[in-house]
């Protein structure tokens, strides 16, 4: 295609992708309590609110306890699993491995209903314990669709090398196969973390009226006037984002996680 | 070590736990679920264990029906805008070099990682009155006066696929940058001219790739909850809206249990059939 051609198409995308995210930036810095853009003076007020406000801190707690605890189990799960099926290519575990992909398939509020009606049936509706495991479920996915790529990417002749050298199992995974491993895990904790942050009908759902996360707390402010402390908790999440998925593509290999072979690097 | 069958309990030790927990708290909720579809309401409580088909009988209504057609509309709508932009866009990327597609890739995957709370407020705010798009516009002299355009249709559609976009992308990503680059080259050198060459030759090698990331971006657009609320009309409200509004607000957990294993069935069998165009379209090209 014509550069030229190729260039307004690239421009228009990035112009309706960061629109957006520009005005919010902008809203976010207004001195008064009106949503303008451009802003009406600046003032960093709204960055504070979202500081020292209980209603706001509250939430942001919540929000960050759930992902990191969430992630974590996600990756607890991921991992066994991964390196199961690449070890061992059996076929129940390659059902757990689609089984594990599906929660990411359906539409969300399906898998949310499905947690809905476990928790009320147990009696933990409305606890924050539901609101991690419901989370790591959904979300473990990531960590295992990263992971399985990490033990893909293992030459297998680097592992028969360790064993002729007398390494018993556990060892070739402790010095070999885990430090390989680890960056994939840390990318796939990070991409269930920063969605854990975000996620809302499934924290809805299982205990939306109790334990109030930040999408949440977003959509009820919403709903009752705007504030423009809404957007620089948008602002402060765009940016989280933008540096945890920053910090991937500088010392990670993004393309590769996603999908990519990259013939370059071989 | 690899490849072998693994052997006795001592293995499996290490399967056990994830196997547990996907269970439990997969499995398990999904099937009660199921269950809850058929049991009994109990007003102002949960429900009531039985069997019976009430539920499922009270979906034929007409608010479910053209909430279900509604929302299988938008969802195929914006699957196809966000294809047709997303597929000429991937391939652009895929053709940058390393440096530039990272930088790509982080702006997509932060725009990705966004809650749709979060992307349905940007649009309010882009599309407002007092600090939205018309400003620009009355700035520009091509307007006479800011107008809100939303809450609206297209500002849902717009805001369905913003959202959907990145993930479009993520989809398209992998077959678009596995593509031969000594295809589009080798039909270049033959004489097709560049807009040529993307229709024919990485259009139609990728027919299936197309296929799979619109039935996927039709998925994933299904599930849009909160945008229908921050941006449409109530007329413009998905399942989704519907199944949660049953649930939490009306307690009636066995039929919005009801319509979320319709819905499910639903969407799996349009998926199942869109495969099946895709497939036979590819025999005949062969």
């Amino acid at each position: 295609m014509s550069k030229t051609l190729r260039n307004i198409f690239l421009g228009l995308v990035l112009f309706l992708l960061s629109g957006p995210l520009v005005v919010v930036s902008g809203v976010s810095l207004n001195a008064k309590k009106r949503l303008f853009f451009p802003p009406e003076g600046v003032s960093m007020r709204w960055y504070v609110e979202l500081l020292t406000e209980n209603s706001w801190l509250i939430p942001v707690k919540n929000s960050l306890t759930i992902a990191f605890t969430s992630s974590l189990l996600a990756l607890s799960i991921a991992l066994p699993l991964a390196y199961f099926l690449w070890r061992y290519r059996v076929f129940y575990a390659r059902a757990l491995f689609t089984l594990g992909i599906s929660p990411f398939i359906l539409p969300p509020v399906i898998t949310a209903l499905g947690f809905l009606s476990f928790w009320v049936t147990v009696g933990l509706y409305g606890q924050m314990a539901a609101t991690i495991i419901s989370h790591a479920i959904f979300f473990v996915t990531l960590p295992l669709v990263t992971i399985s790529l990490g033990f893909e990417s293992i030459d297998h002749e680097i592992v028969e090398a360790a064993e002729t050298m007398g390494a018993d199992s556990r060892m070739v995974f402790r010095t070999v196969i885990f430090p390989m491993v680890r960056p994939y895990m840390i990318s796939g904790y990070a991409f269930a973390y920063v969605l854990s942050l975000n996620e809302y009908i499934v924290a809805y759902m299982v205990a939306g009226f109790t334990v109030e996360t930040l999408p949440i707390k977003i959509f009820n402010s919403l709903r009752y006037g705007y504030t423009p402390v809404m957007a620089s908790v948008t602002v402060v999440f765009v940016l989280l984002a933008a540096l945890i998925f920053g910090l991937i593509g500088r010392f990670g290999d993004l393309p590769k996680l996603l999908g990519a072979l990259n013939p370059e690097n071989q | 070590m690899i490849g072998e069958k693994p052997k006795g309990l001592r293995a499996h030790l290490t399967l056990t736990y994830p196997a547990l927990m996907l269970g439990i708290f997969f499995i398990v909720p999904f099937g009660l679920m199921a269950a809850v579809s058929f049991f009994h309401r109990q007003p102002g409580g949960f429900y009531i264990p039985g069997f019976e088909l009430t539920n499922y009988k009270n979906l034929y209504t007409a608010l479910f029906g053209r909430t279900l057609v509604f929302s299988l509309f938008v969802a195929g709508l914006s699957a196809a805008v966000c294809v047709s932009i997303g597929f000429p866009f991937t391939y652009f990327i895929t053709r940058m070099k390393r440096r530039a597609q990272v930088v790509w890739l982080v702006l997509l995957m932060s725009v990705l990682s966004l809650s749709e709370v979060i992307v349905g407020f940007a649009w309010s705010l882009l599309l407002s009155r007092t600090a939205g798009l018309s400003n620009l516009f009355v700035w520009l002299g091509l307007m006479e006066r800011a107008v809100a355009w939303y809450p609206g249709f297209m500002a849902l559609l717009f805001g369905i696929c913003y959202l959907a976009f990145p993930y479009t992308v993520l989809v398209l990503y992998p077959p678009l940058s596995r593509l031969d680059p000594a295809l589009p080259e080798a039909a270049q050198t033959l004489g097709a001219s560049p807009i040529r060459t993307f229709f024919t030759v990485v259009v139609g090698s990728l027919r299936n790739a197309i296929v799979a990331a619109f039935v996927m971006v039709f998925v994933f657009t299904l599930g849009a909850y909160l945008l229908p609320q921050i941006l449409g009309r109530p007329r413009h409200w998905t399942l989704s809206v519907l199944i949660t509004d049953a649930a939490i607000y009306q307690t009636n957990m066995p039929l919005s249990a009801a319509m979320a294993i319709f819905f499910m069935f639903v969407s799996l069998v349009l998926v199942a059939l869109t495969m099946m165009i895709g497939k036979r379209k590819r025999i005949k090209t062969v």
